[in-house]
């Protein structure tokens, strides 16, 4: 990506210069209202001139998004984000491309593309916002409600297992991986920006609170107790510890399975050290949900791996080399031909 | 290889003289006909013939040999004349096996000449296509064709007798035995067809060698066997002067899009998944990666009609093919272009329907689709190629269209254009029109849906324009701003707009080209693929002293806008369709004309003579 790189030509941003003029439409108390201020404060720390940022989305109310970012911008058709970001990215490899998307937008309706555009490690950063419910169309079960979940069209309960947004962005091969909390806003700015800075697919899963149809989805990790019970951080290199100071815990690994142990029971080598470079382990770690275990919120995985658009240019420019720019009058005539005179 | 002149052989028997030829290789899937007859075209090329012709395959790969629904055919028609179709009625089937004789005997003219390759006529084969007897056996084969038993396959493993070759691989050069020997009864050349094999299997030399052998075989075979009393001469076709090449519709569709690439020195991202009779463009296209052409091969159809329009949200060329089912699954897809008003064009190369239908045969049934198989008022321009050659063009103009306009525009072509082939006189690119791109890049004054007086378009903008940061979407746009509107009369006005724009694509549109006098007892209108048959059938009708005109729309929407006014000059219009009337119905709801369709859906072009009859019948039934 040529931008990012011309760092003095830059202009010096301010938070305000990502507001666009619309009248943001969310209902109050969304916690999209806090995603939405934290990328706008992040963007100038970026370093890409405004005009060269493109935000793509789909449908829900997540993807009402691009309206509200000052950048370039487009509100597409459900699910299909990815592969209209893709398709920017082919014809644009100098723009940075955002898609932002839902639970639903991005994991039921957009799955497909959704496993695609990660497995082809196209070039952008990807916004999940997950609150466990269709919102825009009034309280639906989502693909990432819970077994039970009592919902307008699930009066008894919802029969569909959930998905875990984080474990099938590992399994279909995304080279980021992270998770971070509306409420948690000097987190989900750093998650976001180091997301932004991935060369490749960066996914991040937003936990957001939706205050009308699914109020406290994860109420576990807002309310301050429950939050030091559960959430926890994950760090490159670092042990994987959680819990209140007087009592801290810590996740060992035996073979593939986590177990939760006492801090003060097992010696500190036995601890679970995070490696964000290892997708299997990071696997077994995304997999992890409260109230059995604690909810691993950060950066769960990082790779480096070849960039989709790269490799078209790579062959794009090697055509060019071996054999000339084309030439659509030497093309006509190539081959078997016959004159009439 | 090229050349100026072609020359037949001398023969050695009497030679008689044909204004034109019906042929058709057919067998099993595994025979090589298509090869054969893509050959034989080649080489009546090379004679100076006109051409077309009709491949007829199977969707299954490799259907089990011998069966009827695994026989493979290619047929053609090569002519001192304009020749506009690959014919009704067979002058010549080779057949390989007896379930391609059993398949395609019937369109056999009677006293045609009849070809078969004995060995083939055993047991398993026999049971296979489901003959009781062996019609090898049956006296009416003789009675009513001219018909010649040639144990083709022993003939050509003879002839190859000390190739370093196994039985498989020798058996496996028997179609250039019947090639050679088919192009021994018309004397065509086979010169293009032994360079054709050298260059084919330079890497194997005995397999270069063994074709070789047989062709020649088979040419031989035809000069000094006493079977064949006499072979045939088609003389050189009357064509303009000027430098041709075998076309087919799909790769001349791949080279209309290169020709606009460079023209525009625009990025083209060709978005697809793979889809039959459309898979051959991606293939085509990937090989081209030198004019900056970016084949996407999508996870599906939706997001292949995704990426280009993401693609042309950045600027570039958004393009992609697809077949009916394809295009029923782009559809919310294009509507979304049609609401953001950006430029994409689709290529919808039309197959038998509905559902999986018939993958690799031809109709004409997507046409309503095409003009409102989208939720809403979702109006897109629609353009036709009429015959191979002519998919370069509309190409080409579809791109233009599409960029001037911001408007999705939505191509059909058909399974029968898309693999038949015609000389076509190559264009020189510089004669083709400029394609009018304007980014704009000033910010003053600038709105999104702000539009252009004479062509209604939206500005186009490409991001990382400094100053002109926007947003759009699906949702329905403010006149001028492009803001989220609800507005109920800017609703209405964005309707208007958006169709008014559309139909100003009319002035794009010549005069409509009559073939025929300009009033008078019947107008045949045709679209599309049709177009041979048409031409050729109307054609008949003229010389038999019929006062019959034809014309060929190219513009589907907006039509064009002298069409009313030339369907009102005759007393009757006859509309033939490969559908159950689509465009007749246009043409009735649109002009309030007593139109009447001609409509046959059998999978296969129209047949000339039928369109003679239906004309025929309209034309007495007026008197």
């Amino acid at each position: 990506m040529s931008t990012g790189t011309n760092a003095p030509q830059v202009p010096r941003y301010t938070k305000k210069d990502f507001e666009s003029d619309q009248d943001v439409r969310w209902c109050p108390g969304c916690g999209d209202y806090a995603i939405l201020s934290t990328v706008q404060k992040m963007m100038p720390d970026l370093g890409v001139p405004r005009e060269d940022i493109v935000f793509i989305s789909g449908i829900g109310c997540s993807s009402r998004f691009p309206y509200y970012m000052n950048t370039y911008g487009f509100h597409t058709i459900h699910g299909r984000a990815p592969a209209i970001a893709t398709g920017l990215r082919l014809a644009r490899p100098d723009l940075k491309v955002f898609v932002v998307t839902g639970d639903g937008d991005g994991l039921s309706i957009g799955g497909n593309h959704m496993l695609h555009v990660l497995r082809r490690n196209v070039n952008v950063t990807i916004l999940l916002f997950n609150n466990r419910i269709y919102g825009l169309t009034k309280g639906q079960y989502s693909p990432t409600s819970e077994l039970g979940k009592v919902t307008k069209s699930t009066p008894m309960g919802s029969t569909d297992r959930p998905v875990n947004p984080c474990a099938f962005a590992l399994g279909v091969g995304a080279t980021f991986v992270a998770r971070t909390v509306d409420r948690n806003i000097a987190h989900m700015e750093e998650t976001l920006k180091r997301a932004a800075a991935h060369r490749g697919a960066a996914f991040v899963e937003i936990l957001q609170n939706c205050n009308i149809y699914n109020d406290m989805a994860w109420g576990i990790l807002y309310d301050r107790e429950s939050k030091i019970e559960h959430e926890l951080r994950v760090e490159h290199g670092k042990p994987l510890l959680f819990g209140p100071a007087d009592a801290r815990k810590g996740l060992v690994l035996d073979g593939v399975k986590a177990r939760v142990v006492l801090a003060s029971e097992v010696p500190a080598e036995r601890f679970w050290v995070h490696d964000q470079s290892d997708i299997a382990s990071a696997l077994v770690l995304a997999s992890l949900a409260s109230p059995q275990f604690p909810t691993p919120v950060g950066v769960l995985a990082q790779v480096e791996a070849p960039i989709y658009e790269d490799l078209i240019a790579d062959q794009e420019k090697r055509a060019v080399s071996e054999r000339g720019p084309g030439d659509i009058a030497r093309l006509l005539t190539s081959g078997d031909t016959w004159t009439i005179r | 290889m090229s050349q100026t002149t072609a020359t037949a052989p001398a023969p050695a028997k009497p030679r008689r003289i044909l204004d034109r030829a019906v042929v058709r290789f057919a067998g099993d899937s595994g025979d090589g006909m298509q090869l054969t007859g893509e050959q034989f075209t080649t080489e009546a090329a090379w004679a100076g013939n006109d051409i077309a012709t009709l491949p007829n395959f199977p969707a299954e790969i490799r259907a089990p040999a011998g069966t009827l629904f695994g026989v493979s055919s290619f047929q053609l028609q090569f002519g001192s004349r304009r020749v506009y179709t690959p014919g009704d009625r067979l002058d010549c089937l080779v057949a390989m096996n007896p379930a391609a004789l059993k398949v395609h005997l019937g369109d056999l003219k009677e006293g045609g000449l009849l070809i078969l390759n004995t060995s083939a006529f055993e047991k398993k084969n026999l049971d296979r296509a489901g003959y009781a007897t062996n019609p090898l056996e049956d006296a009416a084969l003789e009675e009513r064709y001219r018909t010649h038993k040639i144990d083709i396959t022993r003939l050509t493993v003879d002839g190859l007798a000390g190739l370093p070759l196994n039985a498989k691989e020798k058996d496996r050069c028997k179609n250039f035995f019947a090639l050679g020997l088919v192009s021994w009864i018309y004397t065509r050349p086979i010169e293009p067809t032994l360079d054709w094999i050298k260059k084919r299997f330079t890497k194997n030399a005995d397999v270069a060698e063994a074709n070789t052998r047989a062709l020649k075989a088979g040419y031989h075979f035809g000069e000094t066997a006493e079977i064949f009393a006499e072979c045939y001469g088609v003389e050189p076709a009357e064509m303009a002067p000027g430098t041709y090449r075998s076309m087919t519709g799909n790769r001349a569709l791949a080279w209309g899009i290169l020709a606009a690439a460079q023209r525009t020195g625009l990025p083209v991202v060709y978005g697809a998944y793979p889809i039959t009779p459309a898979s051959d463009i991606l293939h085509e296209l990937s090989m081209h990666k030198r004019f900056h052409v970016r084949t996407f091969q999508a996870e599906d159809e939706i997001a292949a009609v995704g990426a280009i329009i993401g693609a042309a949200f950045g600027g570039g060329i958004g393009l992609c093919a697809t077949s009916g089912p394809g295009l029923a699954l782009k559809s919310e897809g294009i509507a979304l272009a049609v609401m953001a008003e950006l430029p994409i064009v689709v290529f919808d190369i039309q197959r038998g329907g509905p559902s999986t239908g018939l993958p690799t045969k031809t109709e004409q049934a997507d046409l309503m689709q095409a003009l409102y198989g989208r939720n809403s008022e979702c109006p897109v321009v629609v353009i036709a190629p009429a015959t191979p050659g002519d998919c370069f063009f509309v190409a080409y103009e579809a791109i233009r269209i599409a960029v001037k306009y911001m408007v999705p525009v939505i191509v059909l072509s058909d399974g029968y254009l898309a693999n038949g082939a015609e000389p076509w006189l190559i264009p020189d690119p510089k004669s083709l029109p400029d394609i009018d791109v304007r980014f704009r890049t000033e910010p003053e004054g600038f709105h999104p849906y702000a539009r252009e007086e004479a062509t209604l378009a939206r500005p186009w903008v490409r991001p990382g324009t400094p100053g002109l940061e926007h947003r759009i979407g699906g949702l329905e746009k403010q006149d001028v701003t492009g803001n989220v509107s609800y507005d109920p009369d800017n609703h209405d006005l964005m309707v208007r707009l958006r169709a008014e724009k559309v139909r100003r694509v009319a002035q794009e549109i010549p005069p409509t080209t009559i073939n025929g006098p300009a009033g008078g007892d019947l107008l045949v209108v045709g679209w599309g693929g049709t177009y041979g048959t048409i031409t050729a059938a109307v054609e008949e009708a003229q010389m038999a002293g019929k006062s019959v005109a034809s014309i060929h729309l190219r513009h589907l929407n907006p039509l064009p806008p002298d069409l009313g006014q030339i369907l009102r000059q005759y007393r009757r219009v006859l509309v033939p369709e490969i559908n159950s009337g689509q465009l007749v119905r246009v043409l009735r709801a649109e002009y309030l004309v007593d139109a009447v369709g001609f409509n046959r859906v059998r999978g296969v072009p129209l047949a000339t003579q039928d369109i003679v009859d239906a004309i025929n019948q309209l034309v007495e039934g007026n008197r």
